[in-house]
C-alpha cells in the first residue's frame, strides 16, 4: 500500500513516480483531443492536410514564383513542404499546448494528476497531425520522382529535436498562460511571424553569411535545415555551428520549461 | 499496518485576496507593479499596514485522525473550508503549512462528471474518466461491465454524453468513481443531483464500500439527514477550524440546533468589512418569526427578514433582493423590492431598514438560507451580493392549521402552501 505524505513543498519526491503511474493518461488525453477535434466537421481529418497544403501553395507562389528565390535544385513545392512539415508541427503544438491548461481548467481544479501530462499530450496530438502530413510528403516525393538521399535515415533525430523544441516552448507558454492570459494574444503573433522568420518559404542559405549564427538562435532554423538536409540532400548542407546553437537552445528551453512548469504547478489550481 | 487511514496535523491553507489593482494579473500590472515596487517598499517601511493584500485562511490549524473503514461526514456552512479541505486531501492544491499522512490510494469525486467530454460517447468517457482518476486501461476493461450495469445507461453507451439527461450523466460519473476501488473515497455533494432512487443506490454503494471492503469514505453534504444515515462520525468545520468531531448523531444535532438559533441574526460591527461598496453598505440582517420556538420557526407563522443598511451617497435607486435556498441548495424563490415606495426614487444618504415578509404556510419544513443583494437596475449594477446572510429552520407547528392535516409521515417538497381544493359530487 502506498503511503503518502502531503506537506508544503514536498510533492517533488512523489512527482516523477506519479508521472509514471499516470503514463496512460498521456495516451488518453491525446486520444480524446484527436477524437473531439474533427467531430461535427464535414471533411474531418482532411483538415490536417488542407491547412499545410494551402500554406505551401501560397508560399510557393510568393517566394518561388514571384520572389524567384533559389530552391537548391529541388522542385519548389517540395522545398516548402519539407519546411512546412516541422513548422506546422511546432506551431500547432505550441498553440495547443499553450492553451491546454486553461482549456482543461475544470480538470485541474477538481482532480489531481501530474499537470505535466496535459501540455505533453497536446504535443503528442499535434505529432499525429505531423505524421499524417509526413505521409503526404512521401506522396509528393513519389509524384516528383524524387529519391531521398541516405541521410534520410537520420531524420528521427531531427523529429526528436522538433518535438523537444515544441515541448520546451509549449511548457513555458502553458505555465505562463495560467496566470497571464495575455499569452492568448501573444501566441498567434509568434506563430504568424515565426512562419516568415523561420526558413519555411525559402532556404536559410539566402541569409547573409555574417547573420547566420544569429539567425540560428531561432531553434526552428536548425530543425528545418536538418529536415531539408535529411530529406532533400543535394545542395542543402548542414550549417553545423548554427545547428549546435539550435540544439543548445532547445536543451535550454526544455530544461527551463520543465523547471518553470514544476515551480508554478503547485499553484495552478489556486490561480486558474 | 496501523489503523489510521488519514492523519492530519495542524493543516492550514492561506489564500491571498487581492484588492484593487493587485486583483488583476495581466502583464501590464506586473510591469506596473515592478516599477512601483521600490516605492511601495519604502512606503511599507514607514507604514506597516498593508491594505492591498489581505490574508484569508480557508483552513486553519486543523488536526484529526480517521481510521480505516470509517465513513466520516463533513459538514459546515458555505465557506467553512469543506471544499478546501477536500482539495488538500486530494492533492489538488498544496497546504500552506501542516502535514497530511494518507495510507492508500485516494479517489475524489469533487464534482460530478469532471473529465467527461460532452462530445464523446458514454463508452469513450468511461475510459477517459477512469484514466483521469488514475485507473489503468486493463483495470477499466475488467470493470467495464460492472460500471455500465451500475449506471443503467447500457442503451446509450454509444451516444455522446451531451445528449444524456443530467440523471444519466451523474449515474455514469458516480459509477466510474465508485468502481475505482480506492482505499479512500472522497465524495463532495455529488448526491445533490440525481433522482431519489439513484441517491439511495449511491448511498448503498458507499455503505457497501466501507462496510464490506473496509474502505474509508469522506462524505461532504448539506443534507444532514444523509450524513446521519450514512456516517458514524462527523467532522464539523466552522471558519476553517475544527468545531466538533465525534459521533454523527451528536454533531449533526448540535449543528442543526445552533444553525437555527444563532444563524438567524448577523451583524457587521466593523463597517469596513461589511458587504457593500462606495454606494451602500450592509449593517445587519435578522430573521424572526411571529412566534419563535427553540427548534425554529413554525410553518404556519409569518417569517420576517429585516436588513439594515446605510446608503452612503445620494443618486441611485436601490433594489434590495433576497434569494431563498432550501437545504440541498435548490433556489426556492427570489424576491426584490419592486413594490415599496422606493421603486423609482433615488435615495438620500442615510440608514434604511427593509423588511421582507414570507407568508405563513408557504415554506416547507427544513433549513432555509438567505442570500441578500442590493442592486440598481438602470444601469444594472450589483452593489453587493452576500450568500448565507442568515439561515433559519422551518418546523412543523405545534398548533393551528397547516397543510399537513393529520398526515404524520415525511412530506417532501420545498414549499408547502395551503391551496384551495374543492371536491363536489357529480
Amino acid at each position: 500500500m502506498s503511503k503518502l505524505i502531503i506537506e508544503a513543498g514536498r510533492t517533488e519526491r512523489q512527482y516523477w513516480r506519479d508521472l509514471w503511474r499516470y503514463r496512460e493518461l498521456f495516451y488518453f488525453l491525446a486520444w480524446r483531443d484527436l477524437l473531439v477535434r474533427y467531430k461535427q466537421t464535414v471533411v474531418g481529418v482532411a483538415w490536417s492536410l488542407i491547412r499545410p497544403l494551402l500554406t505551401m501553395m501560397v508560399l510557393t507562389l510568393v517566394f518561388g514564383k514571384l520572389g524567384k528565390m533559389p530552391s537548391g535544385g529541388v522542385p519548389y513545392p517540395l522545398l516548402v513542404f519539407c519546411g512546412m512539415l516541422p513548422w506546422q508541427f511546432f506551431s500547432t503544438a505550441l498553440s495547443e499546448s499553450g492553451t491546454s491548461l486553461v482549456t482543461n481548467s475544470n480538470l485541474i481544479s477538481k482532480i489531481y494528476f501530474p499537470r505535466l501530462v496535459v501540455p505533453v499530450s497536446s504535443v503528442i496530438t499535434s505529432f499525429v497531425d505531423f505524421l499524417i502530413s509526413a505521409v503526404f510528403m512521401v506522396g509528393m516525393m513519389v509524384w516528383y520522382h524524387f529519391v531521398p538521399p541516405a541521410s534520410a535515415l537520420l531524420l528521427p533525430l531531427f523529429v526528436l529535436l522538433a518535438f523537444a523544441a515544441s515541448l520546451g516552448v509549449g511548457l513555458w507558454i502553458a505555465a505562463l498562460m495560467v496566470k497571464y492570459r495575455d499569452f492568448r494574444f501573444i501566441v498567434p503573433f509568434i506563430v504568424q511571424f515565426g512562419l516568415y522568420l523561420s526558413p519555411v518559404g525559402f532556404t536559410s542559405s539566402v541569409v547573409p553569411e555574417q547573420f547566420r549564427l544569429l539567425y540560428s538562435l531561432n531553434p526552428m532554423v536548425g530543425v528545418i535545415d536538418g529536415f531539408r538536409w535529411c530529406i532533400l540532400g543535394g545542395e542543402h548542407l548542414l550549417y553545423l555551428p548554427g545547428l549546435a546553437i539550435s540544439v543548445a537552445g532547445v536543451i535550454v528551453l526544455v530544461t527551463t520549461g520543465i523547471a518553470y512548469f514544476r515551480k508554478t504547478e503547485r499553484t495552478f489550481a489556486d490561480v486558474i | 499496518m496501523s489503523d489510521v487511514a488519514i492523519s492530519v496535523e495542524s493543516l492550514s491553507k492561506r489564500y491571498i485576496i487581492g484588492h484593487r489593482h493587485s486583483k488583476q494579473d495581466g502583464i501590464r500590472h506586473v510591469i506596473e507593479n515592478t516599477i512601483r515596487a521600490p516605492l511601495q517598499w519604502l512606503r511599507k517601511r514607514t507604514d506597516q499596514k498593508n491594505s492591498e493584500r489581505e490574508e484569508f485562511w480557508a483552513v486553519k490549524d486543523l488536526s484529526f485522525e480517521i481510521n480505516r473503514g470509517e465513513v466520516v461526514g463533513i459538514i459546515g456552512r458555505n465557506g467553512a473550508g469543506k471544499s478546501t479541505l477536500l482539495k488538500l486531501l486530494s492533492r489538488i492544491t498544496e497546504p500552506t503549512s501542516g502535514r497530511i499522512q494518507i495510507d492508500g490510494r485516494v479517489a475524489s469525486l469533487l464534482e460530478v462528471g469532471t473529465g467527461f467530454h460532452p462530445e464523446l460517447t458514454g463508452r469513450e468517457n468511461i475510459f477517459l474518466n477512469g484514466a483521469i482518476l488514475g485507473m489503468s486501461r486493463v483495470e477499466i476493461r475488467r470493470k467495464f461491465d460492472e460500471i455500465v450495469a451500475f449506471s443503467e445507461v447500457e442503451r446509450f453507451l454509444d451516444t455522446p454524453v451531451k445528449r444524456y439527461s443530467s440523471g444519466m450523466y451523474v449515474r455514469l460519473a458516480f459509477a466510474v468513481a465508485a468502481h475505482l476501488e480506492p482505499e479512500i473515497l472522497i465524495v463532495d455533494e455529488v448526491l445533490a443531483v440525481g433522482d431519489a432512487q439513484f441517491q439511495k443506490k449511491c448511498l448503498g454503494k458507499i455503505q457497501d464500500v466501507s462496510a464490506n471492503q473496509g474502505r474509508t469514505v469522506l462524505f461532504v453534504s448539506h443534507q444532514i439527514d444523509s450524513v446521519t444515515r450514512l456516517c458514524k462520525k462527523t467532522l464539523w468545520l466552522n471558519q476553517g477550524k475544527l468545531h466538533q468531531f465525534g459521533p454523527a448523531d451528536a454533531v449533526c444535532h448540535s449543528y442543526l440546533s445552533l444553525d437555527s438559533i444563532a444563524g438567524a441574526k448577523r451583524h457587521w460591527p466593523d463597517q469596513r468589512k461589511a458587504p457593500g461598496n462606495e454606494w451602500v453598505r450592509l449593517e445587519s440582517v435578522e430573521a424572526s418569526s411571529e412566534q419563535s420556538t427553540t427548534d425554529g420557526f413554525p410553518i404556519n407563522k409569518r417569517v420576517f427578514i429585516k436588513a439594515t443598511y446605510t446608503v452612503l451617497q445620494r443618486g441611485k435607486v436601490f433594489v434590495p433582493n433576497m434569494h431563498f435556498f432550501a437545504e440541498d441548495g435548490t433556489l426556492i424563490f427570489i424576491s426584490h423590492d419592486w413594490f415599496s415606495g422606493w421603486k423609482n426614487t433615488p435615495r438620500p444618504a442615510g440608514r434604511y431598514e427593509t423588511c421582507f415578509t414570507i407568508p405563513a404556510n408557504f415554506l416547507s419544513e427544513g433549513r432555509v438560507s438567505v442570500k441578500l443583494a442590493i442592486s440598481t437596475y438602470r444601469p444594472f449594477q450589483v452593489h453587493f451580493e452576500e450568500p448565507d446572510v442568515v439561515a433559519f429552520t422551518v418546523v412543523e407547528a405545534e398548533d393551528g392549521e397547516t397543510s399537513r392535516g393529520d398526515y404524520a409521515g415525511h412530506l417532501p417538497g420545498i414549499v408547502r402552501p395551503i391551496i384551495p381544493i374543492a371536491t363536489r359530487v357529480l
